[in-house]
C-alpha cells in the first residue's frame, strides 16, 4: 500500500520526518507575529492601535475613570445605606449593591476580553493582546466577587452558602473559563504563541458562553427544587434601582480604570523586554 | 438616614463588603504595582 | 482518498497504541467502582444516581485520550506534514478527532449502560443511554480536541487540556443528563436529546476551525 504524501514513516523506524524545519511562510501562514507587530506599529492607523498615543491616552484616562468610580460609588452607598430595609430581604438587600454590579462586570470583562482577543487574532495588533492579557485576571476577581457575595447573600435567604440557581451557576462556569485562559496563558512560554492560544480559547468561550448560560437555565427548570430567587423582581422600588444604577456604572468605571492601568503595565513589560534583547545583542 | 446597623444579618452584610472591600485593594494595589515595576525596568536611566 | 486511509490511520493508532481503548475503559471501570465506595452500597440512592454518574464519568473518562490526539505527533512532527498535505487543516483535524471517536469514544459508549444498569439504573435506559453516549461521544472529542490542540506545547499539558476543555462540557453534559433523567422519570426526553444531537452537530461543524488555528499556532 503507497503511503499517501503526508502519512509520515516515523512508525517503522522511530525517526523524526525532515519536514519539522519548514518555515511557516512556507505553510501558506500570515507574517511571523514580530513582523506584523513592527509593521503594525508603523501603520496604525488609530490612537488605540498605537502603543505611543494609546500610552498617551491612558495616563489621564486612567486616574479619570478612577476618580469617576469614587464618586459614584461614594454617592450609590451613601443612597444604598440611606434607603429603607427591603420589607422581605430586610437589610440583606444592602448586599444587592454590590453582588449585582460585581456580576455584571464579569460578564462585560469577558466581553472586553473576547473582543480584545478577536482583534488581537485577526489584525494582530500588540495592544489588543496587552488587552486580553490585562482583562482576564480582573475580570477573574470581579467574577470571585459576584460569587462570594451571592453566596453570603444566599446564606441568609436561601439558608444555604450555595444554590444551584441557573445564573449563579453560569457565574461560576464563567469563573472557570477564565481560570482556564489563565492557565492557558501562563503554561505556554512563547509569548506570541500564548497570546494565540490564549485569544482562541477566549472566542471558543465567547461562542460558548451564550449556549452555556442558557443550557444552565434549561437544566435549572428541569430540576425545579432550587428556589429561584430574582434579585429584587420586576416591583424593585426607585429607592433600591438608583444605588444599583451608581454602582453598577462606578464597577464599570472602576474596571475601566484598572485595565488602563494594567495595559500600561503590560506595554511596560513588552518595552521592559525588547530593551533587555537589545541590551543583551548590544 | 444613614442605616448601618444591619441587625441580625450584620455579619453577612459587613462580610459581603469587607472582602468587597478587600479584593479592590488587592486588584488596585496589584495593577500599579505592576505598571510601576515594568516602567521602572522599561526606563533605567530615567527619574524613578 | 487520502482522507480514509488518514482515518483508518488515526483510528489504529489510537486504537493499538499504550492499551487503546483498553486504558480509558479501565479508568471508566475504576471511576465507576470508586462511586458506591464513596456514596454507601444502598441500591435506592445508588439508583437514583446511576445513569448521572454513569453519563459524567463517561465525560471525565473522554478527556484522559484527549493528550494522545494531537501531542504525539506535534513531538515527531507528523502535524508537520499534515499541515502541508493537501487536505485542509481543518479537515484533517475532524478526521484525526473521528478516529478518536471510532477507537476510543465508541467503544466506552457502550460500556457505559453497562456501568449505569450495574451501578442501578433501570435497565430500560440502556438504549438511551448509548446512543446519548454515542452522540455526546461525538461532542466531547470534538470539544476536547480544541483544549488538546490548544494546549501543544504547553508545560503539564495534560491537565491544562482539562481545565480548558472542563467548562466547555457543560452543555453536553447538562442535554444528555437532563435527557436521561427526563426518559428515567417518565417526562418528554426527546427535547434534551435532540438538544444534544445540535450541540455535538455544531462542534463538529465549528470545533475544527479552532483547533487548525491552534495547531498552525502551535506549529509556527
Amino acid at each position: 500500500m503507497a503511503a499517501p504524501a503526508w502519512a509520515p514513516t516515523r512508525r517503522a523506524d522511530g525517526r523524526r520526518p525532515a519536514a519539522c524545519g519548514v518555515p511557516p511562510q512556507a505553510a501558506g501562514l500570515p507574517l511571523s507575529a514580530a513582523k506584523a507587530n513592527a509593521l503594525n506599529m508603523a501603520l496604525a492607523p488609530t490612537f488605540l492601535t498605537n502603543p505611543d498615543r494609546f500610552m498617551a491616552f491612558s495616563r489621564w484616562a486612567a486616574p479619570l475613570f478612577g476618580m469617576l468610580a469614587v464618586g459614584l460609588a461614594a454617592a450609590g452607598l451613601w443612597l444604598g445605606f440611606t434607603a429603607p430595609e427591603d420589607y422581605q430581604q430586610g437589610d440583606t438587600v444592602r448586599i444587592m449593591f454590590i453582588h449585582v454590579p460585581a456580576a455584571w462586570t464579569c460578564m462585560f470583562a469577558y466581553f472586553c476580553l473576547g473582543g480584545a482577543s478577536l482583534l488581537g487574532l485577526v489584525f494582530r495588533h500588540a495592544l489588543a493582546d496587552a488587552a486580553a492579557a490585562a482583562a482576564a485576571p480582573l475580570g477573574a476577581a470581579f467574577t470571585f466577587l459576584a460569587l462570594a457575595t451571592g453566596s453570603l447573600w444566599g446564606r441568609p435567604m436561601w439558608g444555604a452558602w450555595w444554590v444551584w440557581d441557573g445564573r449563579l451557576t453560569s457565574v461560576l462556569v464563567l469563573f472557570l473559563l477564565y481560570i482556564a485562559y489563565m492557565a492557558l496563558r501562563g503554561a505556554l512560554d512563547d509569548e506570541a504563541k500564548a497570546a494565540r492560544a490564549s485569544a482562541i480559547l477566549a472566542l471558543v468561550g465567547l461562542v460558548n458562553l451564550p449556549i452555556i448560560h442558557w443550557s444552565v437555565e434549561w437544566w435549572n427548570s428541569l430540576h425545579q427544587g432550587a428556589s429561584v430567587f430574582r434579585a429584587g423582581g420586576p416591583a424593585m422600588g426607585p429607592e433600591f434601582l438608583w444605588p444599583l444604577l451608581l454602582m453598577a456604572l462606578a464597577y464599570t468605571a472602576a474596571f475601566g480604570a484598572l485595565w488602563l492601568v494594567r495595559i500600561r503595565g503590560e506595554v511596560w513589560r513588552r518595552r521592559a523586554v525588547a530593551l533587555q534583547l537589545r541590551e543583551a545583542r548590544a | 438616614m444613614l442605616d448601618l446597623d444591619a441587625g441580625k444579618y450584620a455579619p453577612f452584610v459587613w462580610l459581603a463588603y469587607g472582602l468587597t472591600a478587600f479584593v479592590f485593594i488587592a486588584m488596585i494595589w496589584s495593577s500599579l504595582a505592576y505598571a510601576r515595576r515594568w516602567k521602572d525596568k522599561a526606563q533605567p536611566k530615567g527619574p524613578t | 482518498m487520502s482522507l480514509a486511509r488518514l482515518l483508518r490511520r488515526e483510528a489504529s493508532l489510537a486504537w493499538g497504541r499504550g492499551g487503546g481503548p483498553l486504558v480509558a475503559l479501565g479508568f471508566y471501570a475504576g471511576a465507576a467502582t470508586l462511586l458506591p465506595l464513596a456514596i454507601g452500597p444502598e441500591a435506592g440512592r445508588l439508583a437514583a444516581v446511576a445513569p448521572g454518574a454513569a453519563w459524567v464519568t463517561l465525560a471525565l473518562a473522554s478527556l484522559l485520550c484527549l493528550d494522545r490526539l494531537f501531542e504525539r505527533d506535534f513531538e515527531d512532527g507528523a502535524l508537520d506534514l499534515l499541515l502541508l498535505s493537501p487536505a485542509p487543516l481543518e479537515l484533517v483535524c475532524a478526521v484525526k478527532c473521528l478516529g478518536q471517536w471510532l477507537a476510543t469514544a465508541a467503544p466506552l459508549a457502550v460500556a457505559a449502560p453497562v456501568a449505569a444498569v450495574a451501578l442501578g439504573a433501570e435497565s430500560r435506559l440502556a438504549p438511551l443511554i448509548l446512543v446519548s453516549a454515542l452522540i455526546g461521544g461525538l461532542a466531547f472529542v470534538f470539544l476536547g480536541g480544541i483544549g488538546a490542540a490548544l494546549s501543544l506545547g504547553a508545560r503539564r499539558g495534560g491537565l491544562l487540556t482539562a481545565v480548558i476543555v472542563l467548562p466547555l462540557y457543560v452543555p453536553p453534559v447538562i442535554f444528555g443528563g437532563g435527557a436521561i433523567a427526563a426518559f428515567a422519570s417518565g417526562l418528554p426526553w426527546l427535547p434534551g436529546f435532540a438538544l444534544l444531537a445540535a450541540y455535538a452537530a455544531s462542534a463538529v461543524a465549528l470545533g475544527p476551525l479552532a483547533m487548525a488555528a491552534a495547531c498552525r499556532n502551535a506549529l509556527s
